[in-house]
């Protein structure tokens, strides 16, 4: 239960962090920001690569199995996409 | 050990607070998302050092298996297919945590009520997050109608399921059943192509912000199954500056959240504000380009249209002759033009035209009065004069660039049809506009042709 309470803990003060942390974006970022973002959602893999990588040949296994490969579809061609975007606005030479 | 790699999660946790700070400014935005990506690193490979993660070959397999896939995708999008992309990654994202949360209850290690919430919470918003980015990306891609699909009852069935996800929802922390669990998730799927069908393509932007939004809850959700924190961290980090996203995106249409939701904008009827009065003019490409070679300044207001039409290098080319001809040439950017967050900017950029020619519509509209020429590119609500002045107009309200002020506006348009909203625009009847027919990306070649003559 300690844990819990903590992990709410985390949770909150990460909610009011993540509306401190952009205010003003000029809509120049707007997609590179959400592509951006989307890759960090991502972090999910962290979750499956635990359910993956259990011992017992389980169902549950499997499922892990999967959603490594579709959270990592999302966190790598999350930031190739944004960094490619962004490498386009860069060469304009600022 | 297991400190250790809390250690590297905390680390992890710092990159991506910085990386989506930077990632709020146009000198850092590039070094931001490496740095995410670096703490994304960090935390994958942390995990690989979990006691209970024994399976090594097949977890390698799954990471190399999706960053193949994840890395052919995003090296292979045009620019004009990014919307779609970033879409089906977000789908994934919210997909991958279904499938974590349901992989917990089969394991069945903790059954406690609060575990049972979480990972009711994880399949049911990672459930609406996939098949309503799927729906958005479908309708994105063109595979799918993009304007409303509304039907008979809809919002009463929408009701009805939110509702039934609600008690199945204590149903299932209480006893903890797996029937409850797969209709919960069964449910989760159908509300999310449900509540995105109604959705037009105008209201697009929005609703990409916040499915994206909601896939980093689905990964918090998910952090409170398995009790790990950076999960909880990243996930909540990107589903409040997602909601900022949003929020920045309803303030631009002038709408609250639950209208663009729940309104099924421009096809239930209703209100359409006044008829219009005049007829629209049309103008050849020859006289077109006489009064361009004449004019001092020139805004290019883009919308939705010249994605379709893939115009933007015509537009920079015609731009940049415009400005060898000495007139001064800006282009003005609706922050809810075409179909996703930024969009006019990623195309504009991919054809090269200088950062600095790109305008925000509040330092357009200060000066539009002084600009002889406006040129609009498949653009139709954000330039429609009823939002400023019609109010009984479904737009009304809207912020819009005010193209209409103008000395003389161009519009360059496929037929005389009214845009996604099914509002007729005034701005094609007014006496200073004329419209020039046909699809935007010939018309730009035809005027760039007669310049070049």
């Amino acid at each position: 239960m300690e844990i819990l309470i903590l992990l709410v803990f985390v949770f909150v003060l990460a909610a009011f962090l993540g509306f401190e942390l952009i205010q003003k974006v000029p809509s120049q970022l707007h997609t590179p920001l959400m592509s951006g973002s989307n890759a960090i959602s991502g972090i999910t893999v962290v979750g499956a690569m635990i359910a993956a990588g259990v011992a017992e040949g389980e169902f549950g296994k499997w499922l892990g199995f999967a959603a490594v490969v579709l959270a990592m579809i999302n966190v790598v061609g999350g930031y190739l996409v944004t960094d490619r975007m962004l490498g386009m606005f860069k060469k304009k030479g600022k | 050990m297991e400190k250790l790699i809390d250690l590297a999660y905390i680390f992890a946790s710092i990159l991506f607070i910085f990386g989506i700070k930077m990632l709020g400014n146009a000198s850092t935005a590039r070094k931001g998302n490496l740095l995410s990506a670096v703490g994304m690193l960090i935390a994958v490979v942390a995990t690989l050092f979990y006691k209970e993660v024994v399976d090594y070959p097949l977890i390698l397999a799954g990471l190399a298996i999706g960053a193949v896939i994840g890395w052919i995708w995003s090296v292979k999008v045009q620019m004009t297919g990014m919307p779609e992309l970033v879409a089906l990654f977000n789908g994934f994202g919210g997909l991958a945590s279904v499938l974590v949360g349901w992989a917990e209850f089969e394991f069945g290690k903790n059954t406690d009520p609060v575990t049972q919430i979480a990972i009711y919470s994880a399949i049911l918003i990672g459930g609406v997050t996939f098949t309503g980015s799927f729906i958005a990306y479908l309708k994105l891609a063109g595979k799918m109608s993009g304007s409303p699909t509304l039907f008979a009852g809809q919002k009463a069935i929408n009701a009805v399921l939110f509702v039934a996800l609600l008690a199945l929802g204590v149903v299932f922390v209480i006893t903890g059943s797996a029937w409850s669990l797969y209709a919960i998730l069964v449910l989760s799927l159908a509300l999310g192509v449900l509540g995105v069908l109604p959705i037009g393509g105008g209201d697009m932007p929005v609703i990409i912000a916040f499915l994206n939004s909601f896939s980093g809850l689905a990964g918090a959700a998910a952090g409170f199954v398995i009790l790990n924190k950076v999960l909880i961290v990243a996930g909540c980090l990107v589903g409040t500056s997602g909601i900022i996203l949003t929020m920045i995106m309803c303030k631009a249409m002038n709408r609250t959240f639950g209208n663009v939701l729940f309104g099924g904008f421009g096809a239930a009827g209703g209100a359409t504000g006044k008829a219009v009065e005049g007829e629209m003019k049309g103008v050849s490409l020859e006289d077109a380009y006489y009064v361009l070679e004449a004019a001092q300044s020139v805004v290019f207001v883009p919308g939705y249209g010249m994605a379709v039409a893939q115009a933007q290098h015509a537009v920079k080319e015609l731009g940049a002759l415009l400005e060898k001809n000495g007139a001064e040439v800006r282009y003005g950017i609706h922050p809810v033009a075409g179909r996703m967050p930024g969009h006019m900017n990623v195309l504009l950029a991919e054809a090269d035209v200088p950062y600095e020619q790109l305008c925000e519509m509040d330092d357009i509209n200060a000066i539009i009065e002084t600009v002889d020429v406006a040129i609009i590119i498949g653009a139709n609500d954000v330039v429609n004069p009823a939002a400023a002045e019609d109010e009984g107009s479904p737009i009304y309200g809207m912020p819009i660039i005010d193209a209409y002020k103008a000395r003389t506006v161009f519009a360059l348009k496929r037929g005389k049809g009214a845009g996604f909203s099914g509002l007729e625009n005034s701005l094609f009847f007014r006496d200073n506009t004329r419209m020039i027919y046909g699809d935007a990306k010939e018309t730009m070649t035809g005027l760039v042709a007669q310049f070049k003559r």
